[in-house]
């Protein structure tokens, strides 16, 4: 038989805002165990919560992204649960009335089609603390520094057919966010974190399947591999004559297993209610005008731009537009020295062959955008040719300086000195004098290629900095006299 | 010194004819020569008392200090007190020494009053006898037989027996009124988002307010710009300006417009009360006020729809109280199912764990519509009768209890009779309403209360016709002849 | 309310309720919902639900830090606690 699979996710992207959602303690990442836990996170008792304005900036700035509605009136409401990591006992979200209304988003696919993929809805809410399951004399830790960093939870509808179009929707919204300056994108700390509801269903039929839902995965890769793995699991159960569970699914990307979350057993009475603590936020017009124009430039406005305006391919406007921090450094650079295509070549080959090697993240990169700049504006003003261009880039990587002080400093100035250069040349021809005679017996079309040689040997003879449209217009001059 | 009105105890301490560490020490003395009896007190801080004391007399010698400065005062139990054990009266909080202080804690400390200790309650304020409590049910000076009232009952007690001259409390249904009444003192609850909640352990979010219990208006008057402020710890405390309560304490009551809700005079009030709080009603007119009857048609749903939604939120409010972070946590817990369930149920009495099943019931999938989105919408219309009689009149009055001081051990049992105890004051907390409980009379000697409803923010209003009243009457000067 | 009723309430509540006890807990609840079951004749046919007392709207805080590391101050007050974190027993997912 034929099965359709059938996909929807929910996304949890924590908000990139100095404090927590409900209180004024820091988000930073990395801090030690429970030290960014005020009173209020630990729901000391009597503690209050006051939310906070930039979260809603954040939530409003995405929904603005998609074309969403944005809710301008919206509630808070408390979903009841027991946990470690919930010090509540409840969380804080959005239910009736979420910020985030809904939108859609077109994803790129690999062939160049466009999928749709619509977003059901995107609320507010905060994040759990974290359970560490290192072994304490057969406990475990709780550590509450995450808990009520800002989230919002990104709900799709089902609309997602294959593994290949939910990793594509994915980085899609990855660099959406990142591109927003919501979210620091950083995925290894989990700062976005994707659930996702799977079914199959005989191709054909309309009616759903039993989905289940696989929670917490942080990497594109685990994700397509967990949709995989689910897929070709329900599929079996089904064939072999079994149904299948709604249940709540953990994929461990280390095995490469899958298995049910006995936590989720029970089905949850999470008897939302509007929480008493908190009033109905209403956005004013001032405020959504304040984060309209607080909207950074998104990826496929970013991308016609480098098309229309810069001159760019496709090809590389869709790269450099993808990922906002690539596109700030390749603007810089471009500003830099003004020339957009010698910018994207660079950013797009030696920096980035250079970032990998080293796996540095382009905000660090160890040769900034301007210092690219200069190293282009002396390769465009024929100061040095590209090959040496390379040797000083390599330079320039090791901290050697920017590119006028690289190029002083190792003497690479190109030769343009006509002068110079013919001294190069005629030394080569009074010592090569059988290859000259070849060369002036041979047919028309042979001699391109014997030319090279000669080029060749006037570059070592000027260490690389000859001038190369220079040295072989006086070649063909000499060779033809 | 017991006996002195605040406004003169202030004035002693301004002009140093008493030291806040005498005052101090006095009620000290009092407290441990009475309260073994009374039990109003869970936590005396007398060392930290008398530190304070002293500190407030180095001010007052300065010259400027504060105009409450070296006042004592006691707060209830539920208020997170810095450094001093914060019990709320469970078994779930015995050991719990607060981090921080409430906000109005913060308040008063800014203005140098001194805190003498913390109130006896009902647990977690869930009650209206003062019965509840894991330290013992609090005893009614009048009638130590009776019960205080609740669940401000050990604030109540303990300024009736003039065991600290005034004193914080809470109010969600009636307790700060209801003991106030059953006490022959007077209360106070300031309008919903008046008072910071900050600092306040949280029975049902919506409905607490945090108040004051003293032997006065006047007294009340000169608290309660101090308790109240706008808190921006608070997202549901109101910026606006806080009054001079005390400015309108001698405003004369002609042209007052008094409602008389038909409904808080019907068949389940006794005869005697109805009599004391005619009478009460009568010296008003006598003071220039001119009465009409009212209807607040909705009256009988208040309780209903209050014992829905207060164990609604308290239901989702205790969830904390987990035995992970603090409180109490069971022995050797088996699992995380065992650690939470054992701690809660060895932390949490009988009461406060009918409230929150009856909570997460009246939430779960399936009633939710039936029982709280019904009492949702039945409190707006308890709302409506109060806003349409406001229209009409300035002030409302009638009873604030149906009986007078009841015999402990008589309600405990019955749940449904103990929740009908506050049929007079639920309706002002649903709507969030200021009200106002007021000595006016005695019942086998037994205090009788006379409720004043107030608009909104009417505060100041209210505290002038509690004191127009009270400089015509002298109930509220009377003590229980045992702890004169 | 019968007894496994109100064991599945009191298994949401997390609180434990003995054998013994079920009976006594189950009638004293159902005699609550009784009472307040009343609630059933209200007329609130068009009425807005009501979830706060005023008419307030919510006030949003600036993005500014304003808390400090207090763990020590809080894990004082803890009942188990090791290496900066809570001690809970094994929490399996």
């Amino acid at each position: 038989m034929q099965w359709e699979t059938v996909i929807g996710l929910e996304i949890h992207v924590q908000l990139a805002t100095q404090t927590k959602i409900f209180s004024g303690t820091s988000t930073a990442f990395g801090a030690e165990p429970n030290t960014q836990a005020s009173a209020i996170d630990l729901a000391m008792p009597g503690t209050l919560p006051v939310p906070n304005r930039q979260a809603f900036k954040y939530a409003a700035m995405f929904g603005l992204a998609i074309n969403a509605e944005i809710g301008r009136r919206s509630v808070f409401e408390r979903k009841n649960y027991f946990y470690p990591d919930l010090p509540k006992g409840y969380q804080t979200t959005q239910l009736a009335e979420p910020i985030v209304g809904a939108g859609v988003i077109d994803v790129e696919l690999d062939d160049g089609s466009i999928k749709q993929v619509r977003i059901h809805h995107a609320h507010l809410e905060e994040d759990a603390g974290k359970s560490l399951h290192e072994d304490f004399h057969g406990m475990s830790g709780i550590d509450l520094n995450r808990a009520g960093t800002p989230l919002i939870e990104i709900v799709t509808e089902p609309d997602i057919r294959t593994a290949e179009e939910a990793v594509a929707f994915a980085k899609q919204l990855h660099s959406l966010v990142v591109a927003l300056g919501i979210c620091d994108g950083e995925m290894s700390q989990g700062s976005l974190r994707f659930d996702v509801n799977i079914s199959v269903r005989p191709m054909g039929q309309e009616k759903l399947g039993t989905r289940t839902e696989t929670k917490n995965l942080n990497s594109f890769k685990f994700m397509e591999e967990a949709i995989e793995l689910e897929v070709a699991r329900q599929i079996s159960v089904i064939e072999s004559g079994g149904s299948i569970r709604q249940e709540t699914r953990l994929y461990n990307g280390d095995t490469k297993k899958a298995r049910a979350m006995r936590s989720k057993e029970d089905s949850n009475d999470y008897r939302y209610f509007p929480c008493p603590d908190l009033l109905p936020v209403e956005l004013s017009d001032e405020f959504l005008a304040e984060v309209k124009a607080s909207m950074p430039e998104l990826p496929a406005a970013k991308f016609a731009r480098y098309v229309n305006d810069l001159g760019l391919s496709d090809y590389d406007a869709s790269i450099l537009s993808a990922d906002a921090a690539t596109a700030t450094y390749f603007e810089a650079a471009t500003a830099a020295c003004g020339q957009a295509k010698l910018a994207a070549n660079w950013v797009m080959g030696d920096l980035a062959a250079l970032l990998n090697r080293t796996e540095t993240h382009i905000k660090n990169s160890p040769v900034s955008a301007q210092d690219l700049g200069g190293l282009i504006t002396r390769i465009n003003d024929g100061t040095i040719n590209s090959k040496m261009a390379k040797t000083v880039f390599e330079a320039m990587a090791a901290g050697e300086g920017n590119a006028d002080t690289v190029i002083e400093a190792k003497g690479l100035k190109q030769v343009s000195d006509s002068g110079a250069l013919e001294k190069i040349i005629d030394d080569i021809l009074a010592n090569n004098s059988q290859q000259v005679d070849n060369y002036r017996a041979a047919a028309e079309d042979k001699r391109p290629k014997m030319l090279g040689f000669f080029v060749g040997q006037c570059m070592k003879a000027s260490k690389g900095q000859a001038n190369p449209q220079q040295l072989n217009e006086l070649l063909l001059k000499k060779l033809g006299e | 010194m017991h006996n002195h009105t605040l406004a003169q105890l202030v004035k002693q301490l301004q002009n140093k004819t008493v030291s806040s560490v005498e005052l101090t020490q006095h009620f000290l003395d009092r407290i441990k020569q009475y309260d073994g009896e009374l039990n109003s007190f869970i936590t005396v801080t007398a060392e930290q008392a008398l530190a304070q004391a002293k500190a407030a007399d180095v001010l007052l010698a300065k010259g400027n200090a504060p105009a409450l400065c070296g006042l004592p005062i006691a707060h209830k139990d539920n208020f997170c007190t810095q450094g001093v054990r914060t019990s709320c009266a469970s078994k779930m909080l015995d050991n719990f020494i607060a981090p921080y202080n409430a906000t109005i804690v913060e308040n008063y400390l800014a203005q140098g009053v001194v805190s003498l200790g913390k109130t006896n309650m009902d647990e977690f304020a869930m009650g209206s006898s003062s019965e509840t409590s894991y330290y013992g049910a609090v005893k009614n000076p009048w009638v130590t037989n009776c019960v205080p009232g609740g669940s401000s009952g050990g604030s109540a007690a303990a300024v009736a027996a003039r065991l600290v001259p005034a004193a914080t409390a809470s109010d969600t249904g009636g307790s700060i009124r209801q003991p106030a009444a059953l006490c022959g003192i007077s209360g106070l609850k300031p309008t919903y988002g008046r008072v910071s909640r900050y600092g306040m352990i949280a029975y049902a979010s919506s409905l607490d307010q945090a108040g004051l219990i003293a032997r006065s208006a006047e007294d009340i008057a000169l608290l309660l710009g101090t308790l109240a402020s706008h808190d921006p710890k608070d997202s549901t405390s109101i910026n606006r300006p806080v009054d001079d309560y005390t400015s309108l304490l001698n405003q004369p009551l002609k042209g007052l417009r008094v409602g008389i809700p038909e409904e808080y005079f019907s068949e389940g009030l006794n005869a005697a009360i109805e009599k004391c709080v005619r009478e009460a009603i009568a010296v008003l007119e006598q003071l220039g006020a001119t009465t009409k009857a009212i209807r607040l048609p909705n009256t009988g749903l208040s309780v209903p729809a209050y014992y829905v939604i207060a164990p609604a939120e308290a239901s989702a409010n205790l969830s904390r109280f987990d035995g992970v972070r603090y409180g109490h946590r069971c022995d050797n817990p088996q699992d995380l199912e065992d650690l939470y369930c054992r701690s809660r149920s060895e932390g949490f009495g009988d009461e406060v764990k009918r409230r929150i099943l009856v909570g997460a019931y009246a939430l779960s999938a399936g009633y939710y519509d039936a029982y709280f989105g019904k009492a949702q919408k039945a409190r707006r219309l308890i709302q409506q009768d109060f806003v349409a009689a406001f229209n009409d009149v300035d002030v409302i009055v009638g009873p604030t209890t149906p009986s007078p001081a009841f015999e402990a051990g008589s309600k405990i049992a019955d749940p449904v009779a103990m929740y009908l105890e506050d049929i007079y004051t639920i309706a002002t907390n649903l709507a969030g309403l200021p009200g106002m409980s007021i000595p006016c009379g005695f019942v086998d000697g037994k205090p009788v209360g006379l409720q004043i409803i107030g608009n909104y923010f009417s505060e100041a209003q209210m505290l002038g016709v509690a004191h127009q009243y009270q400089s015509a009457t002298d109930f509220h000067t009377l003590a229980p002849a045992s702890f004169s | 309310m019968n007894r496994d009723e109100i064991q599945q309430l009191a298994k949401l509540a997390r609180l434990s309720i003995s054998d013994n006890n079920a009976d006594d807990v189950a009638s004293s609840i159902t005699e609550v919902l009784a009472f307040v079951g009343q609630l059933v004749n209200a007329k609130t046919d068009n009425i807005a639900p009501m979830a706060h007392p005023l008419d307030a709207l919510q006030v949003l805080r600036a993005d500014d830090i304003t808390e400090v590391n207090v763990r020590e101050a809080m894990q004082a007050i803890a009942p188990a606690t090791e290496n900066g974190l809570y001690l809970v027993p094994k929490v399996i997912d």
